[in-house]
């Protein structure tokens, strides 16, 4: 494997790390979360480091760059529900079970629909960290997939204007607003009744637009999850 | 220029900086020089949002029929969810905030895209939501406008998503549309769980059958030729993706609650 590998630019390297130094903390801050230092100075970013040089995954240019984009995303998804269900917080009732689990089949559907659509084009199996998840904590568990799912919303949104093909650009689209409809639950399993699921920290008053983000912007926030570096240079950027 | 802006971003609201900052990018691709504009109210900055981003020239006819197909949809949805909320008695007290939201996003996405269309806006249709007198109590019975609220907003979700492809030629349009697009589906999950029933679409059924043209198709399990209900079931891999409708298809569902 290591040999299919691109030699790693040091100068891209350096700006890696950077970034991943950084990304963890992003998020935090994006999510609106509050930890200590220590929490932000355990897991990847680790001098020792769970990403040894050559483990960098570049996810190509044009749509299929954009696809492995979305594929990224998935796997990141898919594995945050899927250790969701496994270990349920305390007091998961069984309707919250119901939907969690709807969820995570959605996004596994998602991740493997992906990978088969991207064929010998796909990025390898990415693996995750989730030490800032408490997963015995509702509150801990549904916040992250607040975060999650909105940080999908936006991820298609920003990237579907960068998909040249219209069959592709469909297909995201029919997988955008099933993570909008995650994110509507979700925000309302945390705040039931309330005008959250789609709440003006989302959807802007003026305009009524939901988020849409940039590719830097989301793999920034995303990035401080997975363990492996990602190589998004050759994505299309209009 | 990031590095000036970003103290006086620092404390003002949300709206108003995304809105911003999208103008900002209207204005980089509209090749003009954003520093010489000051941060002003959001309805100014959404206005010349509108001008630089969109009305550069005359729209493409496509591209206009696109923006008045999904007019006239936020037209029928806004006036819909106003006369919902005035109807008093309708909806229960505790629902109430949920409406008043979904109300005022349809309210927001009727100005923007009037907004982009200007003169090319398409008056507003004259509507019957008794469809004839086949909802004759939508505005007197909870479970009624509901339902009719779950059909306008998964009509909503396979409108946008139908014609998306119609956009790609415009990337700053067809980013609106997407972001509208994801308000709806975020609306119609709402919806749908105050209904009882999941946020996502299983299967093309409804409980509700003379809203069935609106879920057809949405059973669909193919993706791009691929089979996606061997990855984890068919139900899954049914909601797993929202289907989309064609214009005739929306038009002939919303036609019925559109008089002239």
């Amino acid at each position: 494997m290591p040999d299919l590998v691109p030699p790693m630019n040091s100068e891209l390297g350096f700006l890696d790390k950077l970034s991943r130094a950084t990304s963890r903390r992003t998020f935090l801050q994006w999510a609106g979360v509050t930890v200590g230092v220590a929490a932000i100075g355990c897991g990847k970013d680790d001098p020792t480091g769970h990403t040894p040089p050559g483990n960098d995954f570049d996810l190509g240019s044009g749509d299929v760059g954009v696809l492995n984009y979305a594929y990224a995303l998935e796997q990141l998804e898919a594995a945050f529900y899927i250790k969701v269900i496994a270990e349920k917080y305390n007091g998961m009732t069984p309707a919250e079970e119901t939907v969690l689990t709807d969820i995570r089949d959605h996004e596994v559907t998602h991740r493997d629909f992906l990978k088969a659509a991207l064929g010998s084009n796909a990025i390898g199996t990415l693996t995750f960290d989730f030490a800032s998840v408490t997963f015995s904590s509702r509150a801990s568990v549904l916040g992250t997939a607040k975060t999650f799912e909105d940080l999908g919303v936006s991820a298609y949104n920003g990237a579907g204007p960068l998909i040249v093909d219209a069959n592709y650009l469909l297909l995201a689209g029919k997988i955008v607003s099933v993570e909008a409809r995650h994110a509507s639950a979700i925000r309302d399993m945390l705040n039931p009744g309330s005008m959250d699921f789609a709440g003006d920290d989302v959807v802007a008053v003026s305009t009524g637009l939901d988020q849409a983000n940039m590719t830097s912007t989301v793999l920034a926030a995303a990035g401080g999850f997975i363990n492996e570096t990602i190589i998004a240079s050759s994505l299309p950027t209009s | 220029m990031t590095d000036t802006l970003t103290p006086i971003m620092d404390g003002i609201d949300q709206d108003l900086l995304e809105t911003t900052v999208s103008r900002r990018d209207a204005l980089r691709k509209a090749g003009k020089h954003a520093a010489g504009f000051a941060i002003a109210s959001a309805p100014l900055a959404l206005g010349l949002m509108a001008k630089n981003a969109f009305a550069q020239g005359s729209l493409p006819q496509q591209i206009k029929d696109v923006l008045n197909f999904a007019l006239t949809l936020e037209y029928l949805e806004d006036e819909f969810y106003k006369a919902g909320n005035a109807a008093s008695g309708l909806i229960p007290g505790a629902d109430q905030v949920v409406y008043q939201q979904i109300g005022k996003h349809e309210t927001a996405h009727v100005a923007l895209l009037k907004s982009v269309l200007g003169a090319d806006a398409v008056a507003k249709p004259t509507f019957d939501f008794t469809a004839g007198g086949a909802f004759a109590d939508v505005f007197t019975n909870y479970a009624t406008f509901s339902a009719l609220a779950q059909g306008f907003e998964d009509t909503g979700v396979r409108a946008y998503k139908g014609q998306a492809g119609n956009l790609i030629s415009d990337n700053a349009i067809l980013k609106t549309a997407l972001q509208i697009h994801s308000v709806e589906a975020r609306h119609a999950s709402q919806v749908r769980r105050m209904r009882g029933q999941k946020g996502w679409i299983t299967g093309s059924s409804t409980d509700v059958s003379a809203l069935a043209a609106t879920y057809a198709g949405e059973g669909n399990t193919t993706q791009g030729g691929v089979n996606t209900a061997a990855f984890v079931n068919a139900n899954a891999a049914s909601e797993a993706f929202d289907e989309p409708l064609t214009k005739e298809a929306v038009l002939a569902i919303a036609g019925q609650f559109i008089m002239s």
